[in-house]
């Protein structure tokens, strides 16, 4: 087969996408996926906002079900519907395969079947907010809230079958990747030269892979619960709601690194990049990445210390939580180090990879004070919390996105998006989010519960600041969705690479867009791939 | 940010604003009212000052390379991509950091854990959307509700303020029991320091001994449905004579 004449074997119309097997066009559908479900949850973030921008809000009708259905969405939209089809489903099938020079995903059918389970699954979550009273349990689910005590009708049953087919398509997404990443590598690519990215696609994939059936079983057994007369979270008939609390964390924990690794692959590539530096100690990077994903299994309980946990099951889980700092300070002081010396050009991925580092360094901060049993007490679901895990995921892993579409996004379309417009999205983004989240560290000491769809006069002020930075932040979203449209449609041709010599991963040597199919015959990758010539 | 985390340590060592219900503007905890809280609050300021260091360290560090570094400032990169010190320091420093923090840290959990003699017992029960208060030595149980936004006199506090508070005597240890009798409820007071979560079928213990006398305010800490934002909890803590005087009040009505 010939590279320069892919167009023969090109389906044509609706069969290209519905029946692909090509991890381009899936990963194109991802990213479009994972657009449309951060607009959804966007949305529902902003009517909280409007319904918190003052004391006694009316948005809502007064509804306060209503509300919690709300919270409920914008956590599971965002979390399985927008950030994950987007890091790995979107980026990680466009690059992975192109990273490690493999032709294309090792079960391209199986790619195609993870995809499309995502459709369904989002349509049964819209259905949940929707059908009876609607899903108001929050996404952590807890029974007997989530039992047919607090929801009798059928809205938590949608919910409960939305995650199981959105884990079903992870399942297999990870299983795909897993075994790309294993098999698939050009000659010459050995584990230790593979660009970060894909190691963070990897350990991911293998958290996903090891949780995901625990979650699967916990939302069984509240399903049977809810209709077959079981009683494994019931105390009347002898279960127990703490028991759901750990199957949901154990897998909801573990979740938080899939949402974040990923973005931490894609800032690592960005840096060195723009910083025209390879990587600075790739190593010690790699092992961070496992040693994050394997103590990120031991930690779930640290979500739980106000149920009563003996004190020894405190100290273990605040002091494997603690441990955690250790290599996520590995890999910031190993960003810093990287750009330290370099020769750095600001264009807006750069611009959302410093904002990464200094934002996440700040959540990472709050984590190690909340992973402290005692002071967790006093700070446990009160919008500390919040604060905390929108600056890890929020300025995080939506960062990582924003990051990775401008970085990419010639290389997706063969456009080059403006870059004048691409900065104006980053600070409005960049000063919205932190209105919006430093109050909340505020109102979080002051003793504000979060989840609470009115609050007492004392919290006004600050919220109110929330509120103007949520405004501002979708007001940013509203120009990047200008700007991705402007880009694909009518973006300046780009070459194969815009960011010069400090582009070194096999991407970059591709056409932009490159053809449909790429390297049919694997490169040859020679020397080491991190030192720059 | 380094300027609104130094105004953010100003504020907290220089006005101590504490009061004990939430203030607009505060920025930091309620006033403690229990000695556990008293240590929390000194183990957060600790951990505070460290934070402190720790960010200002990486984003002076940022500045220095966004100043130093650019492109147009330092047209040729650096090569280098190890340094094994470096990597063994920043590995290193950390773990003797989390050191620091781990031993006052659980310190303090087993100081929480240990109920020291207790002199009295309270129930807590959380329901849908109300708790009842329950004295089980002397027999006296009540249900507390917020007092709706119509019924509100001028000293009241929206959302806050409850028709019948729970009322201890100061200075005494009070063990706290848990339950709910639906769905998951959290007890919680920010100036005492507890928060304990209310499961069906559990029985979860904590304790309390407030050295002020005063009233003072929480909020259900677990979501619990549609009211869960409207069943707050309001602590009035009297002197022992008083507390005496409401027991005997008390005793013999129906709650």
């Amino acid at each position: 087969m010939n590279e320069h004449t892919p167009h023969e074997h090109t389906p044509k119309g609706w069969r290209r996408w519905l029946l692909s097997t090509n991890h381009k066009d899936i990963g194109s559908m991802y990213l479009i996926f994972s657009i449309i479900g951060g607009i959804a949850g966007l949305i529902f973030s902003i009517v909280i906002r409007m319904q918190l921008a003052h004391p006694g809000g009316t948005v809502l009708g007064g509804n306060h079900q209503l509300y919690n259905v709300f919270i409920t969405s914008h956590a599971l939209i965002m979390i399985f519907f927008a950030v994950m089809p987007g890091l790995i489903g979107g980026f990680g099938n466009w690059f992975v395969p192109l990273l490690i020079g493999a032709p294309d995903m090792a079960f391209p059918r199986l790619n195609n079947i993870s995809f499309w389970l995502m459709i369904p699954a989002l349509i049964m979550a819209g259905l949940s907010t929707v059908v009876g009273m609607g899903a108001g349990t929050g996404w952590t689910m807890y029974p007997p809230l989530s039992s047919l005590t607090g929801h009798p009708d059928m809205a938590v049953d949608f919910l409960l079958f939305s995650l199981h087919l959105a884990g079903v398509s992870s399942i297999l997404g990870s299983l795909n990747f897993i075994t790309t990443i294993i098999n698939m590598r050009a000659p010459g690519m050995d584990f230790f030269k593979m660009p970060l990215f894909v190691w963070t696609i990897l350990v991911t994939s293998a958290l996903l892979l090891i949780t995901l059936p625990v979650l699967a079983g916990g939302i069984t057994m509240l399903i049977t619960d809810r209709n077959f007369g079981t009683t494994f979270f019931d105390p009347s008939g002898g279960g127990d709601p703490v028991l759901f609390q750990h199957l949901f964390w154990f897998f909801g924990h573990p979740e938080v690194y899939v949402i974040i690794l990923p973005a931490f692959g894609i800032i690592s590539q960005i840096i060195s990049t723009f910083s025209k530096k390879p990587v600075f100690g790739y190593v010690s990077m790699v092992y961070a990445i496992l040693s994050i994903g394997v103590i990120g299994c031991g930690v779930w309980a640290h979500h739980m210390f106000t149920v009563g946990l003996s004190p020894s099951a405190t100290v273990y889980f605040s002091a494997a939580t603690m441990v955690i700092a250790v290599p996520t300070g590995i890999k910031v002081f190993s960003w810093l180090a990287t750009m330290w010396g370099g020769s750095i050009r600001f264009d807006t991925p750069m611009l959302f990879a410093t904002g990464f580092i200094l934002l996440f360094t700040l959540g990472g901060l709050t984590g190690v004070v909340l992973s402290n049993g005692g002071m967790n007490i006093v700070l446990h679901d009160t919008y500390y919390v919040v604060g905390h895990f929108h600056y890890v995921l929020s300025m995080g892993a939506v960062f990582g996105l924003f990051g990775g579409f401008y970085y990419w996004i010639s290389k997706i379309c063969g456009r080059q998006y403006p870059e004048i417009w691409g900065r104006i999205h980053f600070w409005m983004l960049f000063i919205g989010v932190n209105m919006i989240f430093i109050p909340m560290h505020f109102v979080g000491y002051n003793g504000m519960p979060r989840r609470i769809p009115d609050y007492p006069q004392a919290f006004a002020p600050m919220n109110y600041i929330a509120s103007i930075g949520a405004y501002l932040t979708a007001f940013s979203t509203l120009i990047f969705l200008g700007v991705a449209l402007y880009t694909v449609f009518r973006g300046k041709k780009a070459q194969s690479n815009p960011w010069g010599v400090g582009a070194t991963t096999l991407e970059w040597t591709l056409p932009s867009p490159p053809p449909y199919h790429t390297f049919e015959t694997p490169p040859h990758i020679g020397g080491d791939l991190h030192e720059h010539k | 940010m380094t300027r609104i985390l130094l105004m953010f340590l100003c504020q907290i060592f220089a006005l101590p604003l504490f009061a004990n219900q939430p203030t607009e503007w505060a920025l930091y905890f309620q006033e403690p009212a229990t000695p556990l809280m008293v240590r929390l609050r000194e183990f957060h300021d600790y951990l505070l000052v460290i934070s402190f260091f720790i960010a200002a360290f990486v984003f002076l560090m940022m500045f220095i390379i966004i100043y130093k570094f650019r492109e147009k400032k330092h047209p040729v990169p650096a090569t280098f991509s190890h340094n094994t010190p470096l990597e063994i320091v920043w590995t290193t420093i950390p773990v003797i950091i989390l050191i620091f923090i781990a031993v006052p840290s659980f310190k303090i959990t087993y100081m929480m854990d240990h109920i020291p003699k207790s002199e009295m017992t309270v129930k807590v029960i959380g329901h849908q959307w109300y708790w009842t208060y329950e004295y089980p030595e002397n027999k006296i149980v009540y249900d507390s509700y917020m007092i709706k936004d119509a019924d509100l006199k001028p000293q009241d506090l929206r959302l806050l303020s409850v028709d019948r508070p729970l009322v201890v005597p100061v200075d005494t240890v009070i063990e706290v029991l848990a339950t709910s009798t639906d769905v998951i409820h959290s007890f919680a007071v920010p100036s005492f320091g507890i928060k304990r979560d209310c499961i069906p079928g559990k029985l979860n213990q904590t304790w309390m001994k407030v050295f002020k006398e005063g009233t003072y305010y929480g909020q259900c800490s677990e979501l619990c449905g549609s009211g869960h934002g409207f069943m707050p909890i309001s602590v009035k803590v009297v002197s022992k004579e008083d507390f005496k005087k409401w027991i005997e009040d008390n005793k013999n009505k129906k709650g």
